[in-house]
């Protein structure tokens, strides 16, 4: 697995434990009112969640797992694109998260201006590896 | 494929179902079921998808436990499950009258939940390396 994979993957695992601890928090308080503050977090719960770690994820593996160009010097293509997308979408995220937690309104279009970014960022990487295999030619592993 | 993931797997298919299900008996106004029926869908369905296909597809642990451990693969399972279930009991049931024993059992349904992701992030952290 790339050192970039291995770097979005274990984020994207960091994102997963958080969105769930937030969770279990809203959860157990919605149960038993324990803590007044954890409605806070839920802007934070949802951004973790889906794009820390689903998103993130499926950046880590699709970076990993996709076709990767024949004979190339660089057989995935640049990496600097999804380097910079996930500096990116980690941003959003703890960008979004401050937004929840702050009721910072105005933050949350900047959040989502990131996200977006990194999404472009991805699309524009992934766009050429999503190809017919070359007959003839080895698979990618 | 591995029987553990075959579970993953098919039990996430049921849940997508349930989900759906769900989802029709929140649009029909049964109240406490919109956070049912976005969990099922998202935890019980995507979330448990993806740990499946991970326990499958990600680096190997060594040879000898190519998946980590599967004993907590399969306690991760049990606590997943058995948290979305008793949340999708609990949560309907509190909406109708808050507090008291449904309330508590929210409490146990988070915390089993919880422990299934830490579980899965422990064991699936090891095997995200470089070759």
């Amino acid at each position: 697995m790339p050192r970039l994979s291995v770097i979005a993957v274990r984020l994207s695992l960091l994102h997963l434990l958080t969105g769930f601890t937030f969770g279990a928090l809203l959860l157990a308080h919605k149960g038993v009112p324990f803590a007044p503050w954890a409605w806070r977090l839920l802007p934070g719960h949802m951004d973790v969640l889906l794009f820390g770690f689903v998103i993130q994820l499926a950046m880590g593996i699709g970076y990993w797992i996709l076709p990767r160009y024949p004979g190339a010097d660089a057989p995935r293509g640049r990496a600097w694109p999804v380097w910079a997308a996930v500096a990116l979408i980690n941003a959003g995220v703890l960008l979004a998260l401050a937004v929840g937690w702050f009721n910072l309104t105005a933050g949350l279009l900047a959040a989502r201006a990131l996200e977006g970014a990194a999404a472009a960022l991805f699309a524009a990487h992934a766009w050429g590896r999503v190809r017919p295999l070359v007959p003839g030619k080895p698979k990618s592993s | 494929m591995p029987q553990i993931v075959r579970w993953y797997l098919r039990t996430a298919l049921i849940m997508f179902v349930l989900a759906l299900v769900a989802g029709v008996l929140q649009a029909l106004g049964t109240p406490g079921l919109t956070p049912v029926y976005f969990h099922l869908l998202m935890v019980g369905w995507v979330t448990q998808f993806i740990m499946g296909v991970a326990l499958w597809m990600l680096p190997k642990y060594t040879q000898a436990q190519p998946r980590g451990s599967d004993r907590l693969s399969w306690v991760g399972y049990g606590l997943l499950n058995a948290g979305l279930l008793l949340r999708a009991a609990a949560e309907p049931a509190n909406a109708l009258a808050p507090g008291g024993a449904w309330g508590w059992a929210l409490v146990l349904s988070a915390l089993l939940q919880w422990l299934a992701g830490a579980l899965f992030v422990f064991n699936a952290w090891r095997r995200v390396k470089e070759k």
